[in-house]
């Protein structure tokens, strides 16, 4: 579904990421470990298109298609959505704006008040979007957000950042129901998960995990196995593992 | 020191307002001709009742307004009330039917302070007289449309609203030029008394052409307890504007808050604030947004806190769309004892990139990104509007979007 072949990522001139290669299938959840400061957020942003992170090699496909130059409201139309770290805040947006924007004129059939019933924000539809916001708000709403727009792929920044323990186990169900971890079979939607810590592991279910390291990808392999690796060895241990 | 004397010999007549450019009082004609009064003023013509009802003012089902008041020119062409304790007429005459409405007259607004209040004294005029009786409570609002039809006229506006102690009353007010006429003077005095206890909601929606110069001159008198909501909507085009009502809250407890929301497209001036004296342990908020597309905005706002406990806050944030435009936000607070409470923050700057490209992310174009900013922007909290109110600024913000395309 998604297929990012040796792409390399520049950032005002400065080069972030080298030659990368991976895909992810339908129906597949990828994770990508790695610590701060490794280029994860980078590539996130570049697949989803924003210009600030330009493209300097390689080509990013979306259902077959090269849309390594498309604007990002493009990509979004093709299926593509993004949980954002650290949204902006839009002051005289108020919320129920922003999830009417994002279900724009899709019939899937959910409405506004819906939404925010099931991401326990019905209080929160008359503020201004991000305005004051806990981490934990941040990432329901922005959770509120992708499922109003319903995306078949889902890019997803350290979804579990700040997020309390009372908020962590709504945050994982909401991850869970985007990417239709529920289904086995005929599931369709992806996703990419970036995540520092690893702690939304123990809310949602990947299938695939790799490290990001320096600017290149340095393992393969399973979520949990990678995970339990970094936990005892850090991510210095990745640097020197043979596995990349 | 001679230079001084010399200008306080100068008759008011004389002196150009402190702010805004000047205008040439004699390049527009004083005499206009009569309007008949319209027992139905739904007898409008199509296309002058759509400009009406572009500021707010309805004139076929009037079922949701407790009263009217219409003037063309200088006529009253109509006014009626429908809701008990509630007076709806024109200044003069109510100034004929209730002498004692002397003791309102020019208090709030001082005939020599400047050529506009000047002209306004001593030439013939009209307005509304709104007085809501003790402890009336108007259900729907009172609408009140003052309409520019004749080219080139200066209009003279008298206005006089009285709460009385206990009552509530909103007031929609518009302000609008007929299709075809483009050049015009509004002068427009306007005195309101809030009294004890009392609720008074006011919400002008001016719309202008673009070689009219306006000058409203307000003050506000806010007594214990009382709460004065001021709502001012400038959408649409105006050579040059020139605005800053002082409300004076003189009892404890009482409540002001004015917003304002400007859009000023190419050629238009527009210098407008909010004044704020706070001589009782009373409250303010002043707000204000502006979008210059290629027009030039001074924001002022003024809080002065007089004694100790009295709280306000003022913020100031505009918005430049396209290449041109100019907006200076003038935030001013003054303290005259210990223990007032006054706050102020002000931005000027263009849409952040980052907020357009969010919602790209969501799938809008970034047309729609920026109309959906641009829309949140203008839309000021109103506080304890009524929902057709609210429906009302609404529609102007939808009005304009089309001259704010950057």
């Amino acid at each position: 579904m998604l297929e990012v072949e040796e792409l390399s990522i520049a950032v005002d001139g400065r080069q972030i990421i080298r030659d990368i290669s991976f895909n992810v299938d339908i129906g597949e959840t990828l994770v990508l470990f790695g610590p701060n400061g490794g280029g994860k957020s980078t590539l996130l942003m570049t697949i989803m298109g924003f210009p600030r992170y330009q493209v300097t090699n390689g080509r990013i496909l979306f259902n077959g298609e090269d849309i390594t130059r498309l604007p990002v409201d493009e990509r979004s139309r093709r299926g593509l959505g993004i949980l954002f770290q650290r949204p902006p805040v839009v002051r005289g947006v108020k919320m129920r704006d922003m999830v009417k924007a994002c279900i724009g004129d899709k019939p899937n059939g959910s409405t506004v008040d819906h939404l925010a019933q099931r991401a326990n924000m019905q209080d929160m539809l008359d503020r201004e979007v991000n305005y004051g916001f806990s981490g934990g708000e941040v990432k329901r709403s922005e959770l509120m957000q992708l499922i109003a727009q319903g995306p078949e792929f889902v890019l997803l920044d350290e979804p579990d950042s700040g997020v309390d323990l009372v908020n962590i186990q709504l945050v994982g169900d909401m991850i869970n129901e985007i990417l239709q971890r529920d289904k086995r079979r005929s599931r369709t939607h992806s996703g990419l998960i970036i995540t520092h810590t690893g702690h939304i592991l123990d809310y949602v279910e990947a299938d695939r995990a790799c490290v990001l390291l320096n600017g290149g990808i340095w393992c393969r392999g399973n979520p949990r196995e990678i995970l339990a690796s970094i936990k005892s060895h850090g991510y210095e241990g990745c640097a020197v593992c043979e596995k990349k | 020191m001679r230079k001084e004397m010399k200008n306080e010999m100068k008759q008011p007549s004389e002196t150009a307002a402190a702010q805004g450019i000047d205008v040439d009082l004699d390049a527009y004609t004083h005499v206009a001709e009569e309007h008949p009064y319209q027992e139905d003023p739904s007898r409008l013509s199509a296309s002058d009742k759509e400009r009406i009802r572009e500021v707010g003012v309805t004139l076929d089902d009037r079922s949701q307004r407790s009263g009217t008041f219409l003037q063309i020119d200088q006529s009253v062409v109509h006014r009626k009330t429908d809701q008990e304790g509630v007076e709806v007429m024109g200044t003069p005459e109510a100034l004929e039917k209730h002498p004692e409405l002397s003791e309102y007259w020019w208090k709030l607004v001082s005939p020599e302070a400047d050529k506009f209040t000047a002209y306004s004294h001593s030439h013939p005029f009209q307005g509304y007289f709104i007085r809501a009786l003790p402890g009336a409570k108007a259900s729907q609002p009172v609408q009140s449309c003052l309409y520019l039809a004749k080219h080139g006229l200066a209009q003279n506006v008298h206005n006089l609203v009285i709460v009385e102690e206990g009552a509530e009353l909103h007031i929609i007010t518009g302000c609008a030029v007929a299709p075809v006429k483009e050049d015009g003077l509004h002068v427009g005095i306007s005195e309101f008394y809030v009294k004890k206890g009392a609720k008074l909601t006011f919400t002008m929606i001016h719309s202008w052409a673009p070689k009219m110069a306006v000058r409203p001159r307000t003050g506000i008198i806010v007594e214990e307890g009382a709460v004065f909501m001021n709502n001012y909507i400038c959408l649409k085009p105006v050579r040059t504007l020139q605005t800053y009502p002082t409300a004076r809250c003189v009892g404890d407890g009482a409540r002001v808050r004015f917003n304002s929301v400007l859009v000023a497209s190419h050629g238009a001036h527009m210098d407008v604030g909010s004044r704020v004296l706070l001589e009782a342990r009373a409250s303010a908020e002043i707000i204000s947004r502006s979008i210059a597309t290629g027009g030039d905005i001074i924001a002022r706002g003024y809080l002065s806190g007089q004694v100790a406990d009295a709280k306000g806050h003022l913020e100031c944030r505009g918005l430049i769309l396209g290449d041109k435009g100019n907006i200076l936000a003038i935030p001013e607070l003054e303290g005259t004892v210990a223990g007032v409470d006054l706050s102020h923050e002000a931005a000027v700057g263009k849409i952040a990139e980052e907020e357009i490209e969010y919602f790209m992310a969501r799938g809008l174009s970034r047309d729609d990104a920026v109309s959906v900013i641009v829309r949140g922007f203008l839309s000021v909290d109103i506080e304890g509007l009524p929902p057709e109110l609210s429906a009302q600024i609404e529609h102007a913000i939808e009005l304009s979007e089309q001259d704010m395309a950057p």
